[in-house]
């Protein structure tokens, strides 16, 4: 499968788990797809079969719920079996609501509570760095959650001890629960925030392959300072009746809407 | 009087980093009161200070623990139980990571700077989340055995700290027994159950006690949690009633601890002395354990009352 074939898959599964589940997800699942793709495809050092291997790439789900995508890339990757998504949720499922690194086969770090996951990622990066260890370590925020202080927190350390094994990226879909970000608490400029923090910033399309594999490759490049992609995406990516509507942040389809998104994204992949 | 609980620690720390090379500590700009100043210049490299940042502090924390390193993590109690509590909660005590949360200036014993240092309600915090242990030592020997053990001990732990110079109650024969609480003296009238710098006033209330022809059961308790069920019990059995001794809030803390422990086993009267559901305030520590009856002669009083 090339990028698009595994992305659509991907898109499928979350739209399916989500609608399985009857809560969940999907815009911010949706936004962050190409980017856990290209990620688990092929930027982190990671091997399905030794999920735990010491010398490993990390990757941090800052923005915990999120989880779908998380659990639909890992699967697709191979960590575990595809047909366990729909119990996403469910009593005594390995996918609870948000991901939880004791259940689940490729989930370094348990998150879901916003903020924690950058910092968690600075612990994981100082640690590599004690270790001389070659391991990355990547961490997707959503923007709303650089609303959290402990990020900024997170991000002074990460700047103050040179972590440039540490990527962080900020899936910037520009909505919120209760709106768009400049409504509820305005950002500014995202990109300058992180540059006068000492981060080496690069701004992509977060859909875009090619953007996205050069900005890693950037990042991989840049010594003595951690790197910040600012990655522009669409929240509920691929799903026409969900993209850029907040409402569909934390809402389940229905049958007919599960259907109707099925559909479209079985038409990408022709 | 014998080292601070605080200086014990910093002296453990520095054997710990001979050790253990996986153990890191970090602090929150508090190093040299906290003492972890000594370990961080030893071990430079294993040192990390994330500034004033005690959020930061327990997420990095976690991030260590999750890559494989023993953490320890220090700053005042207040803000290491308060500040940061849902990051304990979630990155810490959630995914059951190897975190050791050592926080010093804990109690009213704090002095001069007043209740908005003074944390009476960390035990109370940190006794609610699933996976955490509590361990409040009440001498230097025994916070050098509890460093060493929590180093060892497998899943996050709360060690309380205090700042003043506390009594010598163990001589280095002592071992810590974790979950295990300590009998110091025997006795048949009352028991005293105590920990933390209340220990050393509860074992002297006892000798008080002695004179006035009360005999006094002193139980110190190093873990409150997990609490050891069967001294309590025991003692709730072969005593007439409890008296618990504490440096911390009487809501949340050994005291309602204990008075769990006798409820469901054999029911009998637990009164308890520790802060009345009020903060600390600025004073000399002496003045403000006597104000707040944290000594052995309030201990005394109280017994007498209940006999």
């Amino acid at each position: 499968m090339n990028m698009t074939q595994t992305a659509t898959e991907i898109r499928k599964s979350i739209v399916d788990m989500i609608y399985h589940s009857k809560s969940g997800h999907p815009g911010g699942s949706l936004s962050s797809v190409d980017l856990l793709n290209y990620l688990y495809f092929k930027e982190m050092n990671v091997d399905p079969s030794d999920a735990k291997h010491p010398q490993r790439d990390r990757f941090v789900l800052s923005k915990g719920h999120a989880a779908p995508v998380l659990y639909a890339t890992l699967a697709e990757r191979g960590f575990f079996d595809k047909a366990l998504l729909p119990t996403l949720r469910k009593m005594d499922s390995i996918l609870q609501g948000h991901p939880d690194s004791k259940k689940v086969p490729g989930v370094d770090v348990s998150t879901g509570s916003l903020g924690q996951g950058i910092s968690n990622a600075v612990g994981l990066a100082l640690g590599a760095k004690l270790d001389d260890s070659a391991a990355r370590i990547y961490t997707i925020l959503g923007d709303g959650e650089l609303q959290e202080g402990l990020v900024w927190e997170a991000v002074m350390a990460a700047a103050h001890y040179e972590l440039d094994n540490l990527v962080v990226i900020i899936d910037n879909n520009g909505l919120q629960i209760d709106g768009k970000n400049e409504d509820v608490i305005n950002l500014g400029s995202i990109a300058d925030k992180f540059r006068s923090f000492d981060f080496n910033v690069i701004e992509i399309n977060g859909h875009d392959y090619e953007q996205i594999a050069k900005a890693f490759a950037d990042a991989r490049e840049t010594k003595g300072m951690p790197t910040a992609i600012v990655a522009k995406t669409v929240k509920g990516s691929g799903v026409s009746f969900m993209e850029n509507e907040a409402g569909w942040h934390g809402v389940a389809p229905n049958k007919e809407q599960l259907d109707l998104a099925l559909t479209e994204l079985a038409e990408v992949a022709k | 009087m014998g080292l601070a609980t605080r200086e014990a620690y910093g002296k453990a720390l520095l054997e710990l980093g001979a050790t253990n090379q996986d153990v890191v500590v970090l602090d929150a700009d508090l190093s040299k009161s906290t003492k972890t100043g000594d370990f961080a210049a030893q071990y430079s490299e294993r040192f990390i200070n994330v500034g004033i940042a005690e959020q930061n502090l327990m997420g990095i924390a976690a991030g260590l623990a999750s890559y494989g390193k023993v953490p320890f993590a220090s700053t005042f109690a207040v803000f290491a139980t308060g500040r940061a509590f849902e990051i304990i909660r979630n990155s810490v005590c959630y995914p059951n990571l190897n975190v050791k949360i050592a926080a010093t200036h804990a109690g009213i014993s704090v002095g001069e700077d007043g209740g908005s240092h003074q944390s009476v309600e960390d035990i109370a915090l940190m006794n609610a989340l699933p996976n955490m242990s509590v361990i409040v030592p009440a001498d230097a020997r025994e916070t050098e055995e509890v460093i060493k053990y929590a180093a060892a001990h497998d899943g996050p732990v709360y060690i309380r700290l205090g700042r003043l110079a506390a009594e010598d109650l163990f001589d280095e024969s002592y071992t810590y027994e974790f979950g295990k609480g300590v009998q110091l003296t025997d006795g048949d009238d009352v028991t005293l159950i105590a920990t933390g710098l209340m220990t050393a006033e509860a074992k002297k209330a006892a000798e008080l006690l002695k004179a006035d022809g009360i005999s006094a059961r002193v139980i110190h308790i190093p873990t409150i949690k997990p609490i050891d069920r069967d001294i309590i019990e025991k003692a709730a059995k072969e005593t007439k009633f409890i008296v618990t001794c504490e440096e911390h809030s009487v809501i949340g803390g050994l005291g309602s601890v204990v008075s769990d422990v006798v409820t469901e086993t054999h029911p009998t009267k637990v009164v308890k002395i520790g802060l009345n559901d009020v903060f600390g305030e600025s004073g000399t520590p002496a003045e403000l354990l006597e104000r707040y009856g944290m000594t052995a002669a309030n201990v005394v009083k109280v017994v007498k009352e209940h006999y």
